[in-house]
């Protein structure tokens, strides 16, 4: 099940340890707390050292739990998250790097970024924080936000169907896809500690409740509403991985535990494999490439 | 005045074989010993389109593409038409006879028709017909033909001896079409008295090997006109540096991806063009409030919006000094010619390291694919600078309110100093804070350190001595313009000095104002419409320079600056 971890540098740390002197500045209640401490028990279970760790986040609520980890860190723009922890990662793929961020970063302001983190199987973990609204802007709606949805900016109700952050990410060629609730820290933890293990683009969505602008989808609902999936469920089979997804979106559920995994090459594999493949150095000599001006 | 240089314009139907031939000419003359200086226009659309491709060849250093040709090489009607107002008393027509068209020639305009489309389909190779022509131009105007040949043979030796034999057959027939012909101009080229050491390179892609050689480990390209041969040629090179070269999903991506490497601690940069730079400006703005380095190119192309994507122009400069939210300070650079790439993005990058701020370096359309011949560069020679790191003493603050502004970095890995880098206003740590004192001071602190950047950079140069009567601020592409029309009105006589500044953004105001105070009266050419640099300079210092624009995509030339400037003179 665990993919070696030889990129890592592990210590043996506990999970408090990766608690940054920061207190968090989300309302009580907000599930995102319940999403921090899983993080901080996968970390600890991944044995992750926090020097060489790098937590990279948007804008937003969610995004700003970058200051709650020990770790390198950036805290950077509304839906560019992706992009930045792409170059990050690959310019020291010896990093651990994980994106956290919520569901109007990744899928709306980000969304465009969004397939070529999956297609190019770019070596990060993305945890998002889908509470269906956008919270720090107070109470718009987000690309997730059910269609009945009250909020400032649909004071009727809304408009527009909401996206599923799974199904999309099955579609982009993600090889890592799971999903689970804030509130069910044990497989939180699990498929956090699972999707960092996973060589190549992992993604977790985390239905995370918001006790300020969504009270209608509280911890309870989302509990109820959660189906795992099946222990026989082939999580190497994309088609099936789809199939309990629209099956679920069709009677209302909402599929949570590990939907699909897929073992192919990473970007920065990928990148080293080419470097190799023309004989690169560090200290290739300039006169060479300067040469083949000449006239 | 002697005439020490010759200019000669292929033009037709683009997939002729225009800009090879063009190339190769190039290629000869640099072989030869030659200084050479092209331009070149081409359609944004890939097939068909009128195609042009203008080399200058001088014994001596040549500055621009000069004013118009001395030998227009005209492959069709259409070629012919578009450039019939240049075909003027002393220039030469070479033209294909019989073709799809007979020129109206003025009188004075020396003709030469030589059957190239005839000739090409007798040797059952229609795709000749560019090398009837440069075997044409070359008996005619003295273009070095041993070098021609070598550089035929080396062009097509790939594909082939026999390839290699037909062509060299086709530019025999067009040199012994050409010999048949009274020679009846004066126009040759000068043959130089020694071999130089150069290279030959377009601007583009000397922005690239001075990339290399500043030590760049992270590009990320998006592709866009004219600036992708940049990306094209560190995609060649860069994996050989054991570098990396990514494609992002757009410029946002692109500058994202290039600030996550650079604060990972490598050395990064992209190059887009103005569409790209706009769609940059929010994550210019987090590199400089996070103290990030990095390095962006722009190659200016015609605007606004999607513009003239493939014409000249200088019309960025506002977008590059101003281009982001909130009081955002930046470093911007631009080159003068293709030598001048090479070292200027050097020390764009040493500027980003030093002072941990994006740097902006603007290059045109013109320069991008101008080839020219530059002095083979050693890259032992460049000093290369690296970032300030933290040497592990005490505890560690990102953002430490230093005497010089600049706070020490750490790359992830280093132990004792995990920090964030934050796009919200922070504290010495990095930790949010909006109280006015904090943020006042860390205002303060990001735009201070700028204040090294005009001493660290060379003196704006200054083309004359004492007082005169006008004087020429030029900057970009159009320097090497206004170096040849200051030495032509000198030549008659005028009192005219040039200044060249290559840092706009912190501009070295002391500098202008020094050179403002010995001219009578200040000039400012640029190729836009509104006069950017004229309106920074007069918003930045006490003079007030008199703008001359022109936005026709293409470049300035000596002859319009020197009619301008005699209008100023007394």
């Amino acid at each position: 099940m665990n993919a070696p971890l030889t990129h890592l540098h592990k210590v043996a740390l506990q999970s408090k340890d990766y608690k940054d002197n920061v207190n968090p500045f989300w309302c009580p209640g907000c599930g995102h707390h319940g999403v921090l401490t899983s993080l901080l028990r996968a970390l600890s279970e991944v044995g992750v050292d926090p020097n060489y760790l790098a937590n990279v986040s948007g804008i937003g609520c969610s995004s700003r739990l970058p200051y709650f980890v020990k770790s390198y860190k950036m805290h950077t723009l509304h839906g560019r998250a992706g992009p930045v922890a792409t170059g990050l990662q690959l310019a020291r793929p010896d990093l651990a790097v994980v994106v956290t961020g919520g569901d109007g970063d990744g899928f709306s302001i980000g969304g465009g970024h969004m397939p070529h983190l999956a297609r190019k199987n770019v070596n990060v973990t993305y945890v998002l924080m889908d509470n269906h609204v956008y919270g720090l802007t107070k109470c718009q709606a987000s690309p997730t936000s059910r269609r009945e949805m009250k909020t400032v900016t649909t004071p009727y109700g809304g408009v527009e169907e909401p996206l599923d952050p799974v199904l999309y990410m099955l579609t982009y060629g993600a090889s890592y896809v799971a999903q689970s609730y804030a509130a069910n820290a044990k497989l939180t933890t699990r498929l956090i500690k699972e999707g960092m293990e996973h060589k190549g683009f992992a993604f977790i969505n985390v239905l995370s409740h918001c006790p300020t602008f969504n009270e209608a989808e509280d911890a309870k609902h989302f509990k109820a509403a959660s189906d795992e999936v099946a222990p026989e469920h082939d999580v190497t089979d994309l088609d099936a991985a789809m199939h309990v997804v629209n099956m679920a979106n069709r009677a209302g559920r909402i599929p949570t535990g590990l939907l699909y995994k897929a073992e192919r090459p990473t970007l920065d594999e990928s990148m080293a494999a080419l470097v190799e493949q023309v004989g690169g150095q560090r200290d290739y000599d300039l006169r060479k490439i300067i040469d083949l001006s000449r006239p | 005045m002697t005439k020490h240089d010759l200019i000669i314009r292929i033009a037709g139907e683009g997939g002729e074989g225009i800009i090879s031939a063009g190339d190769m000419i190039t290629q000869a003359c640099a072989r030869a010993g030659l200084d050479v200086y092209t331009f070149k226009t081409f359609p944004a659309e890939i097939k068909g389109g009128y195609a042009m491709y203008q080399v200058r060849a001088s014994s001596q250093r040549l500055f621009n593409q000069g004013d118009s040709f001395d030998a227009l090489c005209a492959f069709n009607g259409e070629a012919y038409d578009l450039n019939h107002a240049r075909v003027k008393p002393g220039t030469v027509l070479v033209y294909d006879s019989p073709g799809d068209f007979e020129p109206d020639l003025p009188e004075g305009v020396v003709a030469y028709p030589i059957p190239m489309t005839v000739t090409a389909k007798e040797m059952k190779s229609p795709r000749a017909k560019n090398m009837v022509a440069l075997g044409a131009l070359s008996q005619l105007f003295a273009i070095p033909d041993a070098a021609l040949r070598e550089v035929i043979h080396s062009k097509f030796k790939r594909k082939g001896e026999a390839v290699v034999e037909a062509n060299l057959t086709a530019f025999e027939r067009g040199r012994a079409l050409a010999a048949a012909l009274p020679k009846t101009d004066p126009w040759t080229v000068e043959t130089p008295a020694e071999k130089r050491d150069v290279i030959v390179l377009s601007g583009n892609h000397a922005i690239g090997l001075g990339a290399l050689i500043a030590g760049l480990d992270f590009f990320s390209a998006y592709p866009i006109t004219p600036a992708t041969e940049i990306a094209q040629y560190v995609a060649r090179h860069l994996p050989k540096r054991a570098g990396t070269l990514i494609q992002a999903e757009d410029e946002i991506a692109s500058i994202s991806q290039v600030v996550g490497a650079s604060y990972a601690g490598k050395k990064a940069m992209t190059a887009t063009s103005g569409p790209g730079l706009s769609l940059m400006g929010e994550m210019l703005g987090m590199a400089f409030m996070s103290e990030t380095p990095c390095v962006v190119v722009d190659v200016q192309r015609g605007g606004p919006s999607t513009g003239l994507p493939t014409k000249h122009e200088q019309s960025d400069l506002f977008l590059a000094i101003h281009g982001s939210h909130g009081d955002a300070g930046r470093i911007v650079l631009a080159v003068e010619s293709v030598h001048d790439c090479i070292g200027m993005t050097v020390r764009a990058f040493n500027l980003a390291e030093k002072y941990q701020c994006p740097v902006l370096l603007l290059s045109d359309g013109s320069l991008a694919f101008s080839t020219q011949t530059v002095p083979t560069p050693d890259p032992a020679a460049f000093e290369l600078i690296d970032r300030k790191r933290w040497d592990g003493e005490g505890d560690y603050k990102r953002y430490a309110l230093t005497d010089d502004g600049i706070s020490p970095m750490a790359d992830p890995g280093t132990h004792g100093a995990t920090h964030i880098a934050t796009g919200l206003e922070h504290n010495e740590l990095g930790l949010p804070n909006y109280t006015s004192a904090n943020h006042e001071a860390m205002q303060a602190k990001r735009f201070n350190k700028l204040k090294g950047v005009v001493a660290d950079f060379p003196a704006t140069e200054v083309d004359g001595d004492g007082e005169a009567d006008l004087g020429i601020i030029a900057w970009g592409s159009t320097i090497g313009v206004v170096r040849e029309a200051i030495a032509r009105l000198r030549d008659q006589g005028f009192r005219v000095k040039g200044l060249y500044p290559k840092l706009l953004r912190p501009l070295p105001a002391e500098q202008f104002e020094a050179f403002g105070a010995t001219c009578q009266r200040l000039l400012l050419p640029e190729v836009n419409f509104q006069g950017q640099l004229a309106h920074f300079v007069r918003a930045e210092t006490r003079l007030r320079p008199e703008s001359y624009t022109v936005c026709g995509g293409l470049p300035l030339t000596p002859d319009m600056i020197v009619t301008k400037a005699k209008e100023m003179l007394p």
